[in-house]
């Protein structure tokens, strides 16, 4: 869908409800510069959501969201946990997948939107939680990494089953008690990032996402690297408040806590020749576009 | 023939599809009210007469002419636009028409907004909230529109239209099929023509639409 496209019908325009006039009127569809920090000067892709007081998930998924180089030619693909929850209110295309099998639906899915729209960039991104893409999907992720799909993957590591209250996954940490794992985990948090360096990724992140500067950073290397290179995946921590005991207010130092330089999410990124190279050359291009846009100001004022 | 009638509800919880009943679709130049295929002419009047009979006459445009696809969307959207000025023209003091859009499909958690708009997974939910007894949908995709007029048939005692572009909906209690804008600015004639000849039901909608 192009952007162009996407306006409202000029004799009905008073009658649409305000969150639809305003993505029209001022969401970042189609700007190039777009992150972060049009959060709050912009409409955000992200309507209200049915997520806890507080959840840092959906911290996430503004970031993220604002974060998306090309959000209008972007399709995500969901699964179940949390996260389905949140994608009908989210104005980007989105596929709710079988739970676990969204690396399968994605790998299908860009390769159809490449024989369809041939010499058009269309992104496609995975989101799903720690259940769906370690446990259960594993399989379908690991297949997509072997396979080099042109894809980016993104885990909410929540590190247990949230939306069903609070059972073992892989990404728990050890020792850990849940409500409905009473007796604690017996073995390692699966070291999914390093298995993704293994499986072939040329993007690997773990993180929190207690910085959007930092969300937003990587969001766009693994957008940039899966669309030109092959497949990227990002771990970020979005810890369950209500299953790890917290309160509302207190998921921000949750994170903090989490990614200090011994912990669990301490920043953590690899990146393959090829990636490095095309990051290199990104760079350089937005540095001359950022000087010649710079230029340009100066002669106008002037 | 069938002997099942598509009639205003509520019917029950699940209703039957009508086509599931033997009702059928009709052929180009028809239409059908109840569920008995009628010539095009007789739809008009009565779609007309009960929008006029209709407390609350309410137009739900779909995405097909809500969002500008193409020109032809864009004068679809004109044409409901004049539709609903001249039910606001030709309704007698105490009837409310109203013009609500479906922007989308989404299942909308956690709510929606009734007095705003429909959404096709619970659109009892706005019938029932703004009073509604009589409404159309035009640029609803048929499949969304199916669902929404029988949940609104199981639950609601709306009377339904439906100005499809395709085949028709069986499931209304009157549809038209191949909606062109002609045909919209038709049904507006139509309207004003028969404008002070239809009394309206305003007392029996006193205690609201559903039972």
């Amino acid at each position: 869908m192009s952007k162009e496209r996407i306006q409202i019908s000029e004799d009905l325009y008073d009658i649409m409800p305000s969150d639809y006039q305003d993505l029209v009127k001022s969401a970042t569809y189609g700007k190039e510069d777009r992150g972060w920090k049009d959060i709050g000067t912009s409409k955000e892709l992200i309507e209200q959501h049915s997520l806890c007081a507080g959840c840092p998930e959906s911290m996430a998924f503004r970031y993220i969201l604002a974060s998306l180089p090309n959000p209008e030619d972007t399709v995500m693909v969901g699964s179940t946990g949390c996260t389905s929850l949140v994608f009908p209110m989210v104005a980007v295309h989105n596929i709710h997948s079988l739970f676990g099998n969204q690396n399968a639906i994605a790998s299908g899915l860009k390769r159809a939107l490449s024989v369809r729209f041939p010499g058009r960039v269309k992104d496609v991104v995975v989101l799903a939680g720690d259940g769906a893409t370690v446990d259960i999907g594993l399989d379908m992720t690991l297949q997509a990494w072997f396979r080099q799909e042109k894809f980016t993957t993104i885990c909410f590591d929540n590190e247990l089953y949230a939306n069903t209250g609070g059972q073992e996954s892989g990404l728990m940490q050890k020792g850990f008690v849940a409500k409905m794992a009473p007796v604690g985990k017996l073995f390692d948090k699966v070291r999914l990032p390093e298995i993704a360096r293994e499986s072939g990724c040329h993007y690997v992140v773990n993180c929190t996402v207690s910085k959007p500067s930092l969300v937003e950073k990587v969001i766009r290397n693994a957008v940039h690297i899966a669309r030109e290179i092959g497949p990227t995946y990002l771990q970020l921590y979005t810890p369950c408040i209500l299953e790890i005991g917290k309160n509302s207010m207190e998921g921000l130092q949750e994170m903090r806590d989490s990614e200090k330089p011994t912990e669990r999410f301490a920043y953590k990124e690899y990146v393959s020749e090829p990636a490095k190279q095309l990051l290199a050359e990104l760079a350089a291009k937005d540095k001359e576009r950022k000087a010649a846009a710079k230029q340009l100001a100066g002669q106008v004022s002037a | 023939m069938s002997d099942y009638r598509v009639l205003p509800g509520p019917e029950h919880f699940l209703p039957p599809a009508a086509a599931s009943m033997g009702i059928c679709l009709p052929n180009p130049g028809e239409a059908h009210i109840n569920g008995v295929i009628a010539p095009e002419e007789k739809a008009y009047e009565e779609a007309a007469r009960q929008f006029l009979m209709a407390k609350v006459p309410t137009i739900f445009p779909g995405p097909l002419v809500l969002w500008a696809w193409n020109e032809k969307a864009a004068k679809k959207a004109t044409a409901v636009r004049h539709l609903f000025n001249t039910l606001v023209e030709c309704v007698q003091p105490g009837q409310k028409p109203m013009l609500i859009p479906m922007p989308d499909y989404r299942p909308k958690y956690p709510k929606i907004n009734p007095e705003v708009e429909i959404n096709p997974n619970h659109p009892n939910l706005t019938i029932w909230h703004n009073r509604i007894d009589c409404c159309m949908f035009i640029g609803v995709h048929c499949h969304q529109a199916n669902l929404s007029l029988k949940i609104i048939r199981g639950g609601t005692s709306c009377y339904t239209i439906a100005m499809c572009a395709q085949a028709g909906h069986e499931d209304a209690m009157l549809s038209f099929r191949d909606a062109s804008v002609e045909k919209i600015m038709k049904l507006a004639d139509t309207v004003k023509r028969l404008k002070g000849t239809v009394q309206p039901r305003l007392a029996s909608a006193k205690n609201g639409v559903s039972s």
